[in-house]
């Protein structure tokens, strides 16, 4: 297995990988703004923690980047471009750059492992050569050898409803690493699973993303796991940042600010 | 014992319903029941004709017995065959046809309010017009054959199809959808990856839904020269060649029943 | 792994294909059969245009027997309605094999299945002979596939009923009666009302169609008009049944709203 062979950046050497929130607001109903002119810059390489209560436009922040969610206003910066300007195809080629893992996998069920991996790669090929599944032969060897990174290898030819929640997401990081990504969004990614798997999981996503510099920008609900695995994090509530800093520099008056109340503590 | 006086004493006992409610629900009783009664008065029934019934019954089984076993090779065989070919192609037909309506009248998918309007209006005359009577205006434009009968099978599925894949559609998961959309795939691609996947037991199955009733409905459109089985029992009937009747009645009870078990057979194995 | 299954991972799914091969094949040959030809199409469409020439403008005149056909139609419908869904309660209580001794469902399963396996027009065929032509034929005939889907389904969603309200009704000493109307009926009532709605807009829809084989109503009056090339009167006709066709499902869905 070659070390971060797939996926290790561009031919070209690796281009800013900052990505670059300015004045971000999104009001899904008018007059009411989910996120409120958020800004922030995040480091090119790294994990960087969202944290804070249900409802507080964590999961809306996370879908304005790559435009999942249409931003009511801001600009998103991003590998030199705006992405809140673009449009169509435009934003289709700057999407590719952008890998994704989500709380309920998205996996497609009916589909196997291998090909759910290589839907990373539907950004690149065309639907007439997805349909007749003739993938590029490199792309067919990279998809092999993330499933290897992530531990599936033998489960290539399975189903992937046939999986645990703990092998989906494991095919969900390795479908968005397929898309040789420049920045990784993860939204929510281990709600949905038990303690031990959610930190295998979290370490898989650290040491593969760490392995090609591809930074992190991760939204999360467990604060233990965030403090552990993040080199900053950012505590939001009702749509603003109210925290930002190193892991050891979260206190519990910060918590307190973020969540409200202290009984929990 | 009927339901509706089950249903009333609910209303009272539950007292779930408001008056204005009641009202509606007595005022339906009211216009069901005049309806039935106006009905009844207006509508031509001859007294003596229902006397006779039991007597015209055991003439036509008289009539009936023996079987004219020769006609089924002779004719029936042939038309039966048709038949299939009619119902089959015209499924396959609808299919191609409703494919792309279902999606636009998918809400998930489209969102132009004009082009789902236009996919309603495909789907609701579809189905509102009556097989037989698609077939007698493809008979007009055509002529009398199985052609007739194909278009005309084919034109009254695409509004079952077509508004049962709309509604597999809008019910795929958006998971895969959104997460295709974000690795930057283009629209055809995510239709193909994300939703057809999802979509395509449910088509197989609606398809063969669609397949069992158009056999039946196929062996109907004889009657208006659509060509099929149809048309061995109108030759037959206007002959008043009743055991020749009962062979194609047989011919068509069989190939009902075998069609139904098959395809409730192949629909659990797929589902 | 071998370096084969590595360079494909999609091994070729050959019922697959086959299936799609036969189907195309098959499509083909049908559709030779026909004598599906370019220029057959052509005539087609030259027939059509001419077809829909006389088609328009509607013919306005024979208010008469459109009035006559249309409330004969209605009343069929009507009629059979009515008398199947009360038909159809105790023969889908019969056939429900929770409730029932085996051999009284077999019966009654019998009877349903006779009842679906022939289209109505097919029924209605044998009615007309039975007694006569006119409206009770085709009464008769839409009776017997109301019977035939209503009583199907009703017997079906009794089988699907929770056991435990129905044991808690005979616990208190109910008679059978008393279990069918407290137990079982308050669950699966909504689904009766359900079906019963459908097959009404159903049995509106085929009471147009049985006067082609001399069940009464417009369907008689369609099918001379077709023969006699009278187009623009068969396009008043249409019209007219598919109005009839939305009111009747506005109506059964407010009936639907009301009772469900």
């Amino acid at each position: 297995m070659t070390q971060g062979g797939f996926g290790s950046g561009a031919a070209g050497g690796t281009p800013d990988r900052s990505l670059r929130l300015v004045g971000l607001r999104k009001e899904y109903v008018r007059g009411t703004p989910v996120l409120r002119d958020v800004s922030i810059d995040f480091a090119p390489k790294g994990m960087t923690a969202i944290i804070g209560p249900s409802g507080t436009g964590k999961s809306t922040l996370i879908r304005c980047v790559n435009r999942l969610v249409e931003p009511t206003a801001g600009q998103i910066l991003f590998l030199g471009r705006d992405m809140a300007k673009l449009h169509g195809g435009e934003l289709r080629t700057a999407r590719r750059r952008i890998g994704m893992v989500f709380q309920e996998y998205n996996l497609v069920e009916r589909l196997t492992a291998i090909e759910n991996v290589l839907c990373g790669r539907l950004g690149y090929v065309s639907a007439w050569r997805a349909w007749l599944r003739r993938y590029p032969a490199e792309d067919i060897d990279g998809a092999f050898e993330l499933l290897e990174a992530v531990g599936l290898a033998e489960r290539a030819g399975q189903r992937a409803d046939a999986l645990s929640g703990g092998q989906r997401q494991r095919i969900g990081i390795a479908r968005a690493l397929m898309q040789r990504p420049d920045l990784l969004l993860a939204d929510e990614p281990t709600s949905s699973l038990d303690p031990k798997t959610s930190v295998e999981i979290m370490e898989l996503m650290v040491e593969l993303a760490g392995r090609r510099d591809i930074p992190i920008v991760i939204n999360i609900h467990n604060v233990e796991l965030a403090k552990r695995f993040a080199q900053r994090i950012v505590g939001m509530t009702g749509g603003s940042v109210v925290f930002d800093g190193r892991p050891e520099e979260l206190r519990d008056e910060h918590l307190k600010a973020i969540y409200g109340g202290e009984a929990w503590l | 014992m009927s339901a509706a006086p089950a249903a009333a004493s609910i209303a009272r006992e539950w007292q779930r319903f408001t008056p204005r409610q009641r009202l509606t629900r007595y005022a339906f009783y009211l216009f069901a029941v005049a309806a039935l009664m106006q009905s009844l008065r207006s509508v031509e029934i001859i007294p003596e004709f229902l006397e006779d019934m039991p007597e015209q019954v055991a003439d036509l089984f008289t009539r009936m017995w023996p079987i004219d076993w020769n006609y089924y090779p002779t004719t029936v065989h042939a038309a039966l065959v048709e038949t299939l070919h009619i119902a089959t192609l015209g499924t396959i037909l609808s299919l191609a046809l409703a494919f792309p309506v279902g999606i636009m009248a998918a809400r998930n998918i489209v969102r132009w309010p004009a082009v789902q309007l236009f996919a309603k209006f495909i789907l609701v005359s579809s189905r509102s017009v009556n097989s037989l009577v698609w077939a007698l205006l493809f008979v007009a434009v055509f002529g009398p054959g199985a052609l007739a009968g194909t278009l005309a099978i084919a034109f009254r599925s695409i509004g079952f199809v077509g508004k049962l894949l709309g509604e597999a559609l809008e019910e795929a998961h958006r998971g895969p959808v959104e997460a295709l959309t974000a690795a930057g795939a283009p629209p055809a691609s995510v239709f193909l990856k994300a939703y057809w996947p999802q979509v395509q037991p449910s088509f197989w199955s609606i398809a063969l839904f669609r397949l069992d009733i158009n056999i039946r409905e196929s062996a109907v459109l004889g009657l208006v020269g659509a060509g099929g089985i149809g048309t061995a029992l109108d030759d037959a009937l206007s002959l008043l060649y009743w055991d020749q009747v009962a062979m194609t009645l047989l011919t068509i009870f069989a190939v009902v029943i075998v069609a139904e078990i098959a395809v409730t057979y192949i629909r659990s194995r797929i589902l | 792994m071998s370096a084969a299954s590595r360079r494909n991972p999609f091994p070729v799914n050959w019922p697959a294909r086959v299936a799609w091969v036969a189907l195309a094949a098959y499509t083909v040959y049908a559709a030779s059969l026909f004598q599906l030809t370019w220029t057959r199409f052509l005539t087609g469409i030259d027939n059509g245009a001419k077809f829909l020439d006389r088609m328009f403008p509607p013919l306005l005149g024979k208010w008469d027997l459109l009035w006559v056909g249309m409330s004969e139609s209605v009343e069929i419908a009507l009629i059979a309605s009515a008398l199947g869904v009360v038909l159809s309660v105790p023969v889908g209580l019969l056939a429900a094999r929770n409730l029932m001794p085996g051999w009284v469902t077999w019966l009654a399963r019998g009877l349903i299945a006779l009842c679906r396996s022939f289209h109505p027009m097919i029924v209605a065929i044998l009615f007309v002979k039975s007694v006569g032509f006119g409206a009770l034929a085709g009464i008769m005939a839409l009776v017997v596939s109301s019977i035939g889907f209503i009583a199907k389904l009703f017997a079906e969603a009794i089988e699907e009923i929770s056991l435990k309200q129905v044991e808690a009704v005979r616990a208190t000493g109910a008679g059978f009666a008393n279990v069918l109307i407290m137990g079982v009926i308050p669950q699966v009532l909504a689904r009766f009302i359900g079906f019963a709605t459908y097959q009404i807009d159903s049995n509106l829809r085929n009471s147009t169609m049985v006067g082609i084989v001399g069940g009464g109503g417009i369907g008689a009056t369609l099918f001379t008009a077709f023969q006699r090339f009278d187009y623009d009167f068969v396009l008043t006709i249409l019209i007219t049944i598919i109005a009839l066709i939305m009111v009747g499902e506005i109506v059964s869905g407010w009936m639907r709203r009301t009772f469900q």
